[in-house]
């Protein structure tokens, strides 16, 4: 290799960095609660007006975005990677890389739609 | 090519296995914590789903509370769970250590990069756990 | 104990055309013996074709890496008495051409390293007068990442230089990295051109098993994560400021 074009795999990549912030921080709590001990009768579960009352206060959404948009960034860099080294899947890389960053554009889009109409 | 090798063209190339993470315990972890970021794509879908809930009305809630409830989704969630946990202990004692190396420009024990992490990460649980519940 | 163990030694001979094997040696287990003086027991005594490289016997010229049951390992500073009973299985590093034996070839390795420019790059025309001095926290910035004795070990155990051979490796990162940090070195940019390639720092997912064989702890591994770090600074900075050149 010769000296050539810088990647730009900044961009995905300090977006990768800031959602592993995020996951480890926040995701662990979420499942927790929402995915455990929720639905399975340990903790009682807020109401339906409480829960709709918490995620409509406007530091709600905000925190919702950003954890949500970063998160989807972070896992999609992740999968990326996992499919090119462990399912050694190299020469589909242009495909992963435009279904994984392309899904994760997407979630953005639905995140923002349903954090503005909730 | 090097020039030698017109004379001696007969190295041995061996081929990685497909299965090189099964190797050794490193490399398993490795594509463990790796595989992590499908449950957080996976937990990221399911926030969503359950936002499209609540805003709908409280019976569609509800329907996805039951959902949910489901064993299988329960089995699902716990295992999401222990890949996060793997994902937060990893990420601690790995991305703190190199920022920490970059600002101070020298050798600091782990414990300095890491302990901080952790004691943000509890205390950001105990905040949330008090909001989800609605204690505040 | 039995006073002697069992070493399985990989053979590939490229003459007789035939495919790598083992072959099963029966050495001598002395409590201060490495594997290599099993490896010079069979070169002398049972049988004088086999091939492996090795130089100084103090972990310092880099030469005798191997896999020693599967884990890139110096054989002149690992005890055989750590493999008893035995047996143990000796082949050469993992993700490199075979030549003969256990001699693997180093010349992409070579070319690789000679690319990131390992030595002080100056852009200006300094002629120092006398030493050029550095004070010990400068010296320290750079310092663990100069111990490296180009053992290459660090490329058998990193599977994505298996997967991809155009991967520049930990080895030749963590070197480059050396000279960024050096105060008296001005070749960031040259440096910047190669290793922020794809091929370069973007290409490596944290395994981190280079830094856990390394045997000199250069930890390439972060090496490689701080050069992220600065790789991204420059790309912002060119980004918002593209007039600068590159
Ligand atoms: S970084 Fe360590 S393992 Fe890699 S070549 Fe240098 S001394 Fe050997
Ligand atoms: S013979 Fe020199 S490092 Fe082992």
């Amino acid at each position: 290799m010769s000296a050539g074009k810088r990647s730009n795999e900044p961009i995905v990549w300090i977006l990768f960095g800031m959602g592993g912030f995020l996951v480890a921080f926040f995701l662990p709590v979420h499942v927790l609660f929402y995915g455990l001990l929720f639905p399975a009768g340990m903790v009682h579960a807020p109401s339906y007006q409480q829960t709709l009352a918490l995620v409509r206060h406007p530091l709600a959404r905000v925190y919702l975005f950003a954890l949500l948009t970063f998160c989807f960034f972070h896992a999609a860099h992740r999968m990326r990677s996992t499919m090119l080294d462990v399912l050694n899947l190299r020469h589909l890389n242009t495909v992963i890389a435009f279904l994984c960053y392309g899904g994760a554009l997407v979630g953005t889009v639905f995140t923002v739609w349903l954090l503005m109409t909730v | 090519m090097p020039q030698y090798t017109q004379y001696q063209p007969k190295e041995h190339r061996p081929k990685m296995s497909a299965y090189w993470y099964l190797d050794n315990w490193h490399y398993l972890r490795y594509a463990l914590r790796e595989s992590s970021s499908f449950f957080v794509a996976y937990f990221c879908v399911l926030t969503l789903v359950q936002l499209a809930a609540l805003g709908t009305n409280a019976t569609r809630y509800a329907r996805f509370e039951a959902f949910m409830a489901h064993p299988a989704m329960i089995i699902v969630n716990a295992i999401a769970l222990a890949f996060f946990l793997l994902h937060a202990i990893t990420w601690f004692n790995l991305v703190p250590r190199v920022m920490m190396r970059q600002i101070l420009a020298r050798p600091t024990p782990d414990i300095i990069s890491s302990a901080p992490n952790y004691l943000v990460w509890f205390g950001a649980t105990i905040i949330l756990a008090l909001f989800i519940t609605g204690v505040l | 104990m039995s006073d002697t163990i069992i070493l399985e030694v990989a053979r590939f001979n490229p003459e007789d055309g035939g495919e790598p094997s083992y072959q099963s040696f029966e050495v001598p287990l002395r409590p201060d013996w490495m594997v290599l003086d099993g490896l010079n027991h069979i070169k002398d005594q049972l049988d004088g074709s086999l091939a492996f490289r090795w130089s100084c016997r103090m972990g310092i010229c880099g030469s005798c890496g191997m896999m020693v049951n599967g884990v890139p390992t110096l054989t002149c500073e690992t005890l055989l008495m750590n493999y008893a009973p035995g047996p143990v299985r000796v082949a050469p590093l993992d993700h490199f051409p075979v030549v003969k034996d256990l001699v693997v070839d180093l010349d992409d390795f070579l070319a690789k390293l000679q690319k990131v420019r390992p030595w002080v790059v100056r852009k200006d025309d300094f002629k120092p007068a006398r030493e050029f001095m550095q004070s010990p926290a400068q010296l320290e910035a750079f310092h663990q990442f100069s111990l490296c004795i180009n053992c290459t070990l660090c490329y058998a155990a990193c599977p994505v230089s298996g997967l991809d051979p155009d991967f520049i490796g930990p080895a030749a990162i963590a070197l480059a990295h050396r000279y960024n940090l050096d105060s008296r070195d001005q070749g960031i940019e040259d440096r910047l051109d190669i290793v922020s390639q794809h091929e370069g720092i973007w290409d490596c997912t944290v395994v981190g098993e280079c830094s856990v064989v390394c045997p000199k702890h250069v930890d390439p591994s972060l090496a490689i994560q701080q050069f992220k770090l600065t790789a991204t600074k420059e790309w912002f900075k060119s980004f918002l400021l593209p007039r600068g050149k590159h």
